[in-house]
């Protein structure tokens, strides 16, 4: 299931001709599986892909685990027929990539409705996601996040984006400090999710557990990941402290006691409580609910 | 034969000088200990796929003419594939082993050994040679050292394989001991794991082993996310009940899952500072990592599987080499299986009834070996099984495995990557693990996901003739592997 509001910690890439990885992506724990056709699938594996996910989808029992698909561009022989096959197969999410214009929010979201009537599915149903991968999509990032209601979150794809800039990802991130910023001011701005980029290097634990605190820390909703063995270590980052989940129980102790009371001003320890603390905390609860 | 209760009788031939043990060949160690047609030799499998001995004494046999040879290695690995000529030309009739691997395996699952073959755990076999109920007429047991007398030990120049432990009752039982090193040392070859009281004979070869084949080098975690799953569920699992407290015990074997159960147990033990009192087995380098930083107290080493283990048996006191039978003879005053809080298997195969079968493959051909599944499972108080839920298009857990090696009802608690299912035997467990977040499901449930996943198999056929017996540790025979069926 999904909808705007759901917890996006991890998000792990699936590539969608590998049966294996595929029978056993809802396993790990992760939030949401992203099943990929796009760039890790060989041209000659194109329909195989598809017709793969497809099967998945319809035989594999997922649980509550958020599924997304990466389909192929709409510039590409693969793009329609792919958002056609997810449609049918009831994915809950389609994420575009390489998105650098609202037109290209707008030329899938047609596709998707179009299907979506197809298949007898309620419009609306099937949300997106936009990944942007370049310095226009960047630049453009504000009006993509509010290009369409079915988008449920925009992502940075980092690999695209450093070529395009003429540089190359670093440890300290540097380089994307103004893409991370721009993007997810653009997603808060619509109410939508931010996801942050993949970290390649699968043994680099240490360089990995640096750049999920400072995405943390930069307030994006959680991360891509390329390997089961990530999942752990985003979600501890993300798992509030003993004491932050005390005081979020406090807050909202509070704001009960307050209303049952009927005062409007609400103060804790002597410090008033406005509606960010409350949402803040509300929002750690939910984390702290998650990494159980 | 002229036996006194059951021993051979050695005509008194003057007072025992200790001059002469040391042959000038193997071919007069075998006319010394006066092999015959008809009788049971012997050997360990401490070499694993590096052994040469088993062919090479073979070959040796042959070439006397002997004939009708019961073999009862511990073990057979893939490199013992030259038996198939010895079982073609009558130089080998009948084979007891705990393990069969590759085309041998092959051969005797198409029914090209004349009597069925038998199948002991470590345990198991210990039992048998201490009750009589196998007599080993002439035991060839390679020692990676040894000095003139046959006081031999299994750190060598050339070759090193740790513990002797199942040589050690061989050694002790067998009317004849043949001792045969490459590594022939000055007298006396100090701490022993064979004494020179129980040799008769020392052979030097060339070479008696392939190092590499012997133990691997460092044992590396594995990376596989299923399998650190597995394990972390596992541990998990250890970690949620009473008896995982300082001064418990455990097992593991060597698989992917079992070595990571190692390091997730590792991690909370010095969280919660919890120190183990022993642990048992096969060694490898996880263990004694446990050994050497203080969290665990001692190591009883059966069988040592890389080159850290047989190093450190060597050098650690704490790290100690134990006999088949005081690993897991069930028959003798008390094995040291019998003392285990936590024992953690693998399976090839775990029907619903929790019975494993570690033996024949998907296709019902031997693949596999007994080792000390079964000794263990019915000894260790919790013992759990790891596997994954399916490899391949082949699922693990099916309605009826397709032969028993341990039965279900000494299996406690199977740990897959989609859920841990508890044996409704033991209510107790299950009453602690419910109140747990540990993803807890039935063994009908884990065969309902997987039929889903692979399909439901198509029932093996199998012809009439029986190939191997399986023996139970006790001795009782607990299945029986037929002879597969020729599809082509």
């Amino acid at each position: 299931m999904t909808n705007k509001d759901r917890l996006r910690r991890t998000m792990l890439y699936v590539p969608g001709s590998n049966p294996g990885m595929i029978a056993d992506s809802m396993i790990y724990g992760a939030d949401s599986i992203m099943f990929d056709l796009e760039d890790s699938i060989s041209l000659k594996e194109k329909d195989t892909a598809r017709h793969l996910v497809y099967e998945a989808l319809k035989q594999l029992d997922f649980g509550e685990v958020e599924l997304v698909c990466r389909v192929n561009g709409l510039d590409t022989p693969y793009g329609e027929r792919d958002i056609e096959a997810m449609v049918a197969a009831g994915i809950h999410v389609i994420r575009l990539p390489k998105t650098e214009t609202v037109q290209d929010v707008k030329a899938v979201e047609i596709l998707i409705e179009q299907y979506e009537k197809k298949y007898g599915l309620e419009t609306g149903s099937i949300k997106m996601m936009a990944a942007v991968e370049s310095a226009l999509g960047i630049m453009n990032a504000h009006e993509i996040a509010h290009a369409s209601k079915r988008l449920v979150g925009i992502a940075i794809g980092a690999e695209d984006y450093v070529t395009n800039l003429k540089t190359t990802r670093s440890a300290s991130g540097i380089e994307l400090i103004y893409a991370r910023s721009q993007l997810l001011n653009a997603a808060r701005s619509a109410g939508i999710a931010a996801l942050d980029t993949v970290f390649s290097d699968v043994e680099d634990i240490e360089n990995f557990d640096n750049e999920v605190r400072l995405i943390k820390q930069l307030g994006f909703d959680g991360k891509s990941v390329i390997n089961p063995r990530q999942i752990p270590i985003v979600h501890e980052i993300f798992t509030p402290t003993e004491h932050e989940v005390t005081h979020a129980q406090a807050v909202i102790e509070a704001i009960k006691e307050a209303e049952a009371k009927g005062l409007g001003v609400i103060s804790l320890k002597g410090k008033m409580i406005d509606k960010p603390i409350v949402d803040r905390a509300i929002r750690i609860i939910e984390l702290k609910k998650a990494s159980r | 034969m002229n036996r006194i209760h059951g021993k051979m009788i050695k005509p008194y031939k003057g007072p025992f000088d200790g001059v002469g043990k040391v042959t000038s060949s193997l071919r007069e160690a075998i006319q010394r200990a006066d092999l015959k047609d008809g009788m049971t030799i012997s050997f360990h499998h401490h070499f694993r796929e590096g052994d040469y001995i088993i062919n090479t004494v073979m070959d040796q046999i042959a070439e006397l003419g002997i004939k009708n040879l019961t073999i009862i290695p511990s073990s057979l690995g893939k490199v013992h594939e030259p038996l198939i000529g010895h079982i073609e030309s009558g130089v080998v009739r009948e084979i007891h082993t705990s393990g069969l691997r590759g085309k041998l395996a092959e051969f005797v699952s198409d029914g090209k050994l004349g009597t069925p073959l038998i199948i002991r755990s470590h345990g198991g076999r210990a039992r048998a040679i201490e009750a009589g109920e196998v007599k080993i007429d002439v035991a060839f047991l390679a020692a990676p050292r040894s000095d003139k007398m046959g006081n031999a030990s299994g750190n060598g120049k050339y070759t090193q394989c740790g513990s002797l432990g199942y040589a050690i009752v061989d050694a002790k039982y067998a009317d004849t001991v043949i001792l045969i090193t490459d590594d022939l040392c000055d007298y006396p070859n100090i701490k022993p794991s064979i004494t020179q009281d129980l040799v008769d004979s020392v052979v030097v070869l060339d070479s008696i082993g392939d190092p590499n084949g012997i133990a691997s080098g460092a044992t590396r975690f594995t990376k596989n996310p299923k399998e650190l799953k597995i394990a972390e569920y596992a541990a998990n699992t250890i970690m949620s009940l009473p008896l995982y407290k300082t001064g418990f015990s455990f097992q593991t074997g060597s698989g992917g899952s079992s070595l990571a159960v190692t390091r997730y147990l590792k991690e909370n033990m010095k969280l919660n500072d919890i120190k183990a009192s022993f642990a048992l087995g096969g060694i490898t380098q996880p263990m004694v990592e446990l050994l050497e930083e203080g969290f665990v107290g001692c190591l009883y080493d059966v069988q040592s599987f890389d080159l850290t283990s047989t190093a450190s048996i060597a050098k650690n006191e704490n790290h100690i080499e134990i006999s088949a039978s005081q690993y897991a003879n069930p028959s003798n005053k008390g094995c040291m299986a019998s003392m285990l809080d936590f024992v953690i298997l693998s399976a090839l195969e775990i029907d619903t009834d929790f019975n494993v079968n570690v033996m024949t493959g998907s296709d019902g051909v031997i693949m596999g070996a007994s080792g000390g599944h079964c000794d263990t499972a019915a000894s260790a108080k919790v013992t759990i099984v790891v596997a994954p839920l399916y490899r391949g298009r082949l699922a693990t857990v099916v309605e009826k495995v397709t032969s028993v090696i341990t039965p279900g009802n000494t299996v406690d608690i199977f740990v897959t990557e989609r859920g841990i299912a508890v044996n409704p035997r033991r209510k107790d467990l299950l009453e602690i693990l419910e109140k747990t977040t540990l993803p807890l499901v039935t063994m009908d449930d884990l065969l309902e996901k997987v039929d889903r996943l692979v399909g439901k198999p198509v029932p093996i056929e199998f012809e009439e003739r029986i190939v191997a017996k399986i023996e139970y540790r006790d001795g009782s025979i607990i299945d029986t592997i037929r002879q597969r069926k020729n599809t082509l």
